[in-house]
């Protein structure tokens, strides 16, 4: 199944429907990272609210797009984790370090509206791919 | 009682199609014959009970009440043979008579009462006619015992019910996860941990915080006398747990021994926020909250270069 994703604004957002496969996962991986350079955006958020299972690759997955985005000028955040599924990653020891992670969609935005402020503060000129 | 049931049994063996022929006749007839003296037995039964000093938490009116119900219950077992409405209703008549007291013991006595208040008026009309009695009893005794067993399993299974609600309700008093004020919670952790424990508390906080959207968190261990490295590895997993929402949690109170232990069995709590006290655990997560705008922990573990 596809992940459509939107752009809000300086931002995109990839909400997941329903369970993915691998395959699926890694084109969502792909399609989000070639978007991030083509329309110059400043964060990705990606809405994985409707899982309720989350395996070892889709975490690593979900790690890889944080670092490629990053890479590519964006900040990414993940949003909507369920108690139950956090409480599994963890026993599991998926704790996607290193990745941001908020309750919801709104915090989402507010996390890299104020992220993309900071940015632009510490860094004039601004410029897309300004961090190591 | 026993000669007869070994004769029975005896009859069973050497003739038991016969005998399944006739046996809804003989308990349709047993039936008209409870229905027929159903006064007479019901008193009887009530009279036995308060005797016994059965139910001692009920008035004799109560008992009187309740024996009727059972009684009519009973018979209707007896006649359909099927027990469900006899489950439904001892269930029922549990949940009214466990609140006041009353013990299995009494429970089952009574229903064995009845019983023998039954099985004796069967004695009394059949005892010119040994024969058919043991008949009677054949279909009699196996509905009997199945009925006293459904009304004492019953029983017991709505107490063990009211046990585990209880004790799940104990536990749910044991670890209150408060707000303080908007985007801030308090779990004070108080007595021993055990593994069910710890599981429980941190499927209770992943609620909350996402109930009540928390930014920030406050783990108070100051109650909490020992940890070993479960225990230790189960608050760090909550803490991580708790990131994936969303949320910062700084632990408070660590006690010197517990510290003491959990370096010296190696536990790694770098990842961990501590502070001393639950009152600098509080000011530590206002600061966090007040500046929303400035990094948070999180952002600093993204790009520990770029906070100020």
């Amino acid at each position: 199944m596809e992940v459509p994703i939107l752009r809000q604004g300086q931002y995109l957002i990839a909400s997941i429907q329903s369970a993915l496969t691998d395959a699926d996962l890694s084109h969502l991986r792909e399609a989000l990272i070639a978007q991030v350079g083509r329309s110059r955006c400043r964060g990705v958020i990606v809405d994985v609210t409707a899982l309720d299972v989350m395996d070892s690759f889709a975490v690593r997955t979900l790690r890889d797009i944080a670092h490629m985005a990053r890479l590519r000028g964006a900040e990414t955040v993940i949003v909507g984790i369920q108690p139950d599924v956090a409480f599994a990653m963890v026993q599991l020891g998926l704790t996607l370090k290193g990745v941001a992670t908020v309750l919801d969609l709104e915090e989402g935005l507010a996390f890299l509206n104020r992220r993309t402020e900071e940015r632009f503060l510490e860094t004039k000129p601004r410029r897309p791919s300004d961090r190591g | 009682m026993d000669t007869k049931k070994s004769m029975s049994v005896s009859t069973r063996i050497s003739d038991p199609q016969a005998l399944s022929e006739s046996s809804a006749g003989l308990l349709r007839e047993l039936v008209a014959h409870l229905r027929q003296n159903r006064t007479q037995l019901r008193e009887e039964w009530a009279r036995r009970i308060t005797r016994a000093e059965l139910l001692t938490a009920m008035t004799e009116e109560e008992i009187f009440a309740e024996a009727t119900a059972v009684y009519d219950n009973y018979v209707e077992a007896l006649e359909t043979g099927t027990f469900e409405a006899l489950q439904a209703y001892s269930r029922r008549l549990s949940e009214r008579i466990i609140p006041r007291g009353v013990e299995t013991d009494e429970v089952v006595g009574i229903v064995l009462l009845l019983r023998d208040v039954l099985a004796r008026s069967l004695f009394t009309k059949y005892q010119d006619n040994v024969e058919k009695l043991n008949r009677i009893l054949d279909s009699y005794e196996p509905a009997a015992n199945r009925i006293a067993n459904t009304v004492a399993v019953g029983f017991v299974e709505e107490r063990e019910r009211i046990i585990r609600q209880q004790q799940e309700a104990i536990r749910e008093l044991s670890t209150p996860v408060l707000q303080v004020r908007e985007r801030l919670l308090i779990l004070p952790i108080i007595g021993v941990i055990d593994p069910q424990r710890a599981r429980q508390l941190t499927e209770q906080l992943l609620r909350a915080i996402r109930a009540n959207r928390a930014k920030v968190v406050v783990i108070d261990v100051t109650g909490v006398a020992a940890m070993d490295s479960g225990v230790a590895n189960h608050l760090v997993q909550t803490v991580e747990a708790s990131r994936l929402l969303g949320a910062t949690v700084i632990v408070t109170g660590l006690s010197p021994e517990i510290a003491q232990t959990l370096v010296t069995i190696g536990v790694d709590l770098s990842e961990m926020a501590t502070v001393g006290d639950l009152q600098g655990g509080i000011e530590e997560a206002e600061r966090l909250l007040a500046d929303r705008a400035a990094p948070t922990t999180q952002l600093r573990e993204i790009a520990p270069e770029s906070s100020r």
